[in-house]
């Protein structure tokens, strides 16, 4: 039995040093040199690529690339927001020549990203999000994210005209910046309509749970929302459990009207296929890549879906003007005079943030009129 | 919709209810597994039977249009799942355990590779009956909005608690679990009762699988099970092998899963993270309370591999 055991820990010792060699080799000898040519992408999903949500919209977006001349796409989909990931990176680097990777969930960057652009500098990392920071993170990595938040807004102003109880659901993944400015601007753009309304907030702690969701939209429809949304990865279930309650929808991340054609009101959706050819179209040209990339209605970064059947003449007028004014720039959502739901001051009389100001995305307030906390 | 404001009311509510929804894919693994064991023998590989099955139920009544043939479709999937563990168990010095997390790993991978193609489409639910039908409150209509499948998993956990007890059946798995030896002396051969044994305790799990992507929740996601199968399976020897204590138990782990969203909707915001684990912080409590420095646990089959 000891012989045995020996052995094989002598093959073990054996195999890890060949390895270990290997290694050493293909660093030396880098594979990846006819890349100038043509351009390997790597997308990394945290989950199924048709999910109705998060990775769906960022899978058509990088299925928009597939015809640009001399670039190939690599994708893995359900990669954990563990090492799991950066091995996924590595892999993507050394055995299929990628030059640029969009680690596309929130959890890769710090510290799986981080530790692979300090291994690969001349790999380019873009990182979905807000944690890029240009004092603290090297200059191979960067950040792209949209002004979503404004979608949320005018979904907010559709659900205020819907809403007859005067109470708003909000099903939420995790209490970071993004998703307390959606929670947020959904809040406000209800209050444009009506500033009785209040939004019952529930956070699931992760991004993907269906049994979770369910239980919070019922939970959120118990208490007498009739208006919910969410910002978790794959709003299918919150969007079937609440249609199934005869509860209105908003939707989020991708169109997802089709799994209730009459309750779904509208929705804010991604649009990566733009940004991702903007990087490609740069990569191509051998420009530099931008580190820091946003842009929202305006810039086709973000978009609306179509207003569904249940939604009235007036609650149409507002939603028009409302984007009419946000397409010409300078819209602001956070406006003083506002306090957080704590009672601190938030934004002073004549305050106002646009949403190209990086004060929100640093945000760690609800606002007043939101039911919910962020920890 | 109306809506009626029921304010506090809605948290005990929510756990009544939760507990109904959310419990049935327990019961009906944590019943299969309790067959499975009670004959000498673990599966662990019922997480993936779980979501193998909720693959096929949801695949199937998509193609067919109707729930039923995907509840079929579910159960019959588990079995061969189940008959597959039981048949390899057979061979001498095989490990269960081992066999068995190889088999949840397979299922899974199998689910999620045939699963691809039907992410998107919607399929048709299983069936509920409207207990709440006498109440005016659209919350507890809601509540009482029991799917036909709890009712068949409550009733067969009554079933086998009797079966195991007062039938010839449930005698020979018992005596098989209990001593191989003795069941050997009485002319029973063990291997074909596991075999068995192990076959329903995979279609039962099957169709808890069936349960989740056919009702509640209601789609297939590759997330949909979420470690629910290893949960029942644990919660096997948290009933102590008993089909009520089962039962119990799935109840009391689906409404205590249900509290930490019924909290943040009446406003008790803080520590929800907390209040998450408390199915988890309520089975170490009763673990403790419960176990024995001086005894063996009680009612553990004799030739179950991790009481040997």
């Amino acid at each position: 039995m000891t012989g045995k055991f020996m052995l094989s820990r002598r093959d073990l010792l054996k195999t890890t040093a060949a390895g270990a060699a290997l290694g050493l080799a293909s660093a030396a000898f880098p594979i990846r040199a006819a890349r100038a040519a043509a351009a390997t992408v790597g997308f990394i999903y945290v989950g199924p690529k048709d999910d109705y949500g998060y990775n769906q919209a960022h899978a058509e977006g990088a299925a928009s690339l597939k015809g640009v001349e001399g670039i190939s796409i690599v994708e893995e989909e359900n990669v954990p927001e563990t090492v799991d990931v950066q091995k996924t990176m590595e892999s993507m680097i050394n055995l299929d020549g990628a030059s640029l990777i969009f680690p596309t969930s929130f959890g890769y960057f710090d510290p799986h990203m981080l530790a692979m652009c300090a291994k690969f500098p001349d790999v380019q990392f873009r990182h979905c999000g807000g944690m890029w920071n240009k004092d603290k993170h090297p200059m191979n990595a960067g950040s792209y994210f949209g002004y979503i938040g404004m979608g949320q807004y005018l979904n907010g102003v559709v659900a205020g005209h819907t809403t007859k109880s005067k109470k708003l659901g909000f099903v939420a993944a995790k209490p970071i910046p993004q998703v307390l400015l959606n929670i947020n601007s959904f809040l406000l753009g209800a209050r444009s309509v009506d500033p009785a309304i209040t939004c019952q907030v529930i956070f699931t702690g992760e991004w993907s749970l269906a049994v979770k969701e369910a239980e919070a939209t019922n939970a959120l429809i118990d208490q007498g929302a009739d208006v919910v949304t969410c910002h978790v990865d794959s709003p299918k279930v919150v969007v079937e459990t609440a249609a199934g309650r005869g509860a209105f929808i908003c939707g989020y991340h991708a169109n997802q009207s089709p799994l209730a054609p009459e309750k779904y009101l509208t929705g804010a959706e991604w649009n990566w296929a733009k940004v991702y050819k903007m990087f490609v179209d740069d990569l191509i040209a051998g420009k530099p890549l931008p580190n820091f990339t946003r842009g929202g209605l305006a810039d086709g970064f973000v978009k609306m879906s179509p207003l569904g059947p249940a939604v009235g003449e007036a609650a149409r007028k507002q939603f028009d003007a409302t984007l009419a004014e946000m397409m010409k720039g300078g819209f602001s959502v956070i406006k003083g005079p506002l306090k957080s739901n704590k009672g601190t001051v938030v934004a002073t009389e004549g305050q106002a943030f646009v949403e190209t100001a990086i004060e929100l995305e640093s945000m760690d307030y609800l606002v007043e009129g939101v039911v919910g906390s962020t920890a | 919709m109306e809506t009626t404001d029921i304010g506090l009311w809605g948290v005990p509510l929510a756990m009544l209810g939760g507990a109904i929804r959310v419990s049935t894919p327990f019961i009906f693994v944590s019943l299969g597994e309790a067959i499975t064991e009670r004959s000498g023998r673990i599966n662990l590989g019922l997480e993936g039977t779980l979501v193998f099955g909720a693959m096929s139920a949801y695949a199937v009544a998509v193609m067919t249009g109707s729930p039923w043939p995907g509840l079929l479709a579910a159960a019959l999937a588990g079995l061969c799942f189940g008959l597959f563990h039981g048949w390899i168990c057979k061979f001498p010095k095989v490990n269960d355990i081992a066999i068995g997390i190889a088999l949840m790993l397979f299922g899974t991978g199998l689910a999620f590779f045939f699963g691809k193609p039907f992410i998107q489409p919607s399929a048709p639910d299983l069936p509920a009956i409207a207990f709440g039908a006498w109440s005016d409150i659209p919350q507890v209509q809601a509540a009482l909005n029991v799917n036909v499948l709890f009712l068949i998993g409550a009733a067969l956990a009554v079933f086998l608690w009797w079966a195991f007890r007062n039938t010839r059946i449930g005698l020979i798995v018992r005596v098989v679990g209990d001593s191989a030896d003795a069941a050997r002396a009485m002319g029973l051969n063990p291997n074909t009762v596991r075999l068995l044994a192990t076959g329903v305790g995979g279609a039962l799990a099957g169709i808890g699988g069936a349960y989740l992507s056919l009702y509640y929740p209601g789609s297939w996601t590759e997330r949909i099970s979420s470690g629910q199968g290893l949960m029942a399976v644990a919660l096997v020897i948290f009933a102590r092998w008993n089909p009520l204590g089962c039962f119990a138990a799935a109840l009391l782990f689906g409404g205590a899963g249900a509290l930490g969203p019924a909290l943040q909707s009446v406003g008790v915001t803080q520590g929800y993270y907390l209040f998450y684990a408390a199915p988890y912080i309520l089975t170490l409590i009763i673990m403790i309370a419960t176990s024995s420095p001086s005894r063996t646990l009680a009612g553990a089959p004799g030739e179950l591999s991790i009481t040997k």
